[in-house]
């Protein structure tokens, strides 16, 4: 699977953008999304909650009817739409970095232990691999988010139950390459305990990937936080969320389809961005793709 | 290919299955609430949900539940569904066809525009054609295919309504299928308006699900296009003063499709797996759509059911992915 996931980000960005410009068009966008997320409160025109029934279906700025005191309009119960998508990129990134970071640590080290230790670890941690990939994604996190409770923590924690396996596959695959170098054959010969040279000698080889791995996991997890919260599973409902604006626009579609487009806008750029900055870093960092 | 390969293939499909199935089992006895008590209501007497609990097997050691649970999946007794007061497995049956029938209908446009967009790209190369295609890929990488669904609602069925974002067969037509396969089932038996109505409600979702495969075989296509245009036969193929058009559609597009078959195999099971929300946006009758159902309903031996089921059809995706390998790569098959 490894080798395809390269294949695909070799064949496409390539022509599109050079290495250089994908991290930096991705970085701006994980930038400008972390902007958002920290500074909401002070750049939020309203109250994201405020309800206004006086002024319900204000169109965005491109349209005559606004009055400028609500930029990107109000949904039906008069909220502000910009307000609210500000404060959904908190929720969006928190759970990004939160559910990718615990995804990749826990996945990394069992990636680790597999590839370097072999054997009966490998057979126990690869089967439970299997038996993982076996389920479909999207149902088995709606699944456990309805079993365990809905909230920040349950989407985290399904996010981070569904997708260790990326990280242990590719770890894996990378830890039982490295373990056939001499620096790490040196390394034993030195006399270097099998863990020390674990994780000393064989990890900092396989951060840089775990770097590419990681951007990609955030785009994922910006998408499953959307689909549980566009099935009204996610955290509550008193918390604005990009799926959940998704699942409340959907319903006036036909009267204000903005209310829709702008938070689908939101999701598309981020993981476009994500991924840019996933393949550029893969290209920079991969001397054999670099030549 | 041998017998050999193929059984011990299906053995190491038995340690896998056992292990989602001990999975589900744990994750549905960690469930808050008494299944017992939702399965009686309020008006039971305690003396009625301690039967029940007898029946059900509740009051025997986790251990022998297990393989009470065990027994019963395999004399495909999945339980009764408590909202729909129907054995899970003849729910689980009558909307499995519809999935389907709208998952194989989804890889053959992935397949159509992937290799679509492939081969005009390297056709084109260098020009705007070639753009197009690969900021196409990137955007039908970066767009998950529910995205995708609900942009189609809103500009084909509520800009330019042209199709149908809903069900499954115009009703008002009153086709009743039989086997469950509408589109195969209306094409053979001669019902062309039923056909169509079918095909119509299909194309939407389909698509949907579609797109995002597409961009990953147009990539993968492309790439190994590339690489078989460097090949000496294009060299003499040219030399011999065929068209760029003929070498590209028939000299390397032979060439370079076994692995993009090969990964189109292993991503159709991700295809499959989309369907369950693709299906809930679109209202398509299919067992997606009654998973969200049952999971909203918490009605639990449905979501036992049609999460074992997926497993098993995903399972078998991926035996039949391995025999695609072997038969391909003769090594393989004495490994």
């Amino acid at each position: 699977m490894a080798d395809v996931t390269s294949m695909v980000s070799r064949a496409g960005w390539r022509r599109v953008m050079k290495p250089g410009g994908r991290i930096l068009f991705g970085g701006g966008i994980l930038g400008l999304l972390l902007i958002a997320a920290i500074f909401a409160p002070l750049l939020a025109p309203h109250d994201p909650l405020e309800q206004d029934l006086m002024v319900s279906y204000l169109p965005p700025f491109w349209s005559a009817e606004t009055d400028g005191l609500y930029p990107l309009g109000t949904d039906s119960l008069g909220r502000d739409i910009l307000s609210r998508l500000l404060y959904g990129a908190r929720v969006a990134l928190t759970v990004a970095v939160v559910a990718a970071l615990l995804a990749g640590l826990l996945g990394t080290l069992l990636g680790l232990l597999a590839g370097y230790f072999g054997g009966w670890v490998d057979t126990v941690i690869s089967r439970a691999v299997d038996i993982w990939m076996a389920f479909p994604p999207v149902l088995l996190s709606i699944v456990l988010v309805a079993l365990i409770g809905t909230g920040l923590h349950a989407v985290i924690f399904a996010i981070v139950i569904i997708d260790w396996t990326r990280f242990c596959r590719v770890v894996r695959a990378e830890v039982m390459v490295q373990r056939e170098q001499d620096y790490v054959a040196s390394a034993v010969t030195v006399g270097l305990s099998r863990w020390r040279t674990l994780f000393v000698e064989i990890l900092p080889n396989v951060a840089p990937l775990l770097l590419v791995l990681f951007s990609l996991e955030m785009g994922i997890a910006v998408i499953v936080e959307a689909i549980l919260s566009f099935v009204g599973l996610s955290v509550s409902s008193d918390m604005p969320t990009w799926g959940g604006l998704i699942q409340e626009g959907r319903l006036y579609v036909h009267q204000a389809w903005w209310l829709m487009v702008l938070p689908m806008a939101c999701i598309i750029l981020t993981v476009l961005g994500l991924n840019a900055l996933g393949d550029g870093l893969r290209e920079k960092l991969d001397p054999v793709m670099r030549r | 290919m041998s017998g050999v390969f193929l059984a011990r293939r299906l053995l190491l499909a038995i340690p896998t299955l056992l292990g989602v199935v001990l999975i589900v089992f744990v994750l549905m006895r960690v469930v808050p609430g008494d299944p017992i008590a939702m399965m009686t209501g309020l008006n039971a007497t305690p003396a009625d949900i301690e039967r029940l609990r007898a029946l059900h097997g509740f009051d025997q050691s986790i251990f022998t539940q297990f393989v009470f649970y065990l027994e019963n999946i395999l004399q495909g007794d999945f339980g009764t569904s408590i909202t729909r007061r129907q054995p899970v497995a003849d729910l689980v049956l009558s909307r499995l066809p519809a999935t389907l029938e709208l998952s194989v209908a989804a890889m053959i446009f992935a397949i159509i525009i992937g290799v679509f967009l492939a081969t005009a790209a390297t056709l084109w190369r260098g020009r705007v054609a070639e753009r197009m295609a690969d900021g196409f890929s990137a955007l039908g990488l970066a767009i998950p295919d529910f995205l995708w669904g609900l942009i189609f609602i809103l500009v084909l069925g509520v800009m330019l309504p042209i199709l149908p974002i809903s069900g499954r067969i115009d009703p008002r037509l009153g086709f009743e299928g039989k086997s469950g396969l509408y589109l195969v089932e209306s094409f053979f038996t001669g019902q062309f308006a039923a056909f169509l109505s079918v095909a119509e409600h299909m194309i939407l979702p389909a698509a949907a699900l579609a797109l995002p495969l597409a961009a990953i075989i147009a990539r993968v296509l492309k790439s190994s296009l590339g690489d078989a245009m460097r090949q000496d036969y294009v060299l003499l193929a040219r030399v011999k003063g065929f068209s760029r058009a003929r070498i590209v559609t028939r000299d390397a597009l032979r060439n370079a499709l076994v692995p993009t078959v090969t990964l189109t195999a292993v991503q159709f099971t991700f295809l499959v797996g989309g369907t369950v929300l693709v299906e809930r946006i679109f209202g398509y009758p299919g067992l997606g759509n009654m998973a969200i159902e049952a999971v909203v309903n918490r009605d639990l031996p449905l979501i036992q059911g049609i999460v074992i089921t997926f497993a098993v059809i995903f399972i078998a995706l991926n035996i039949a992915i391995d025999m695609t390998y072997a038969l391909l790569d003769p090594r393989l098959r004495h490994g």
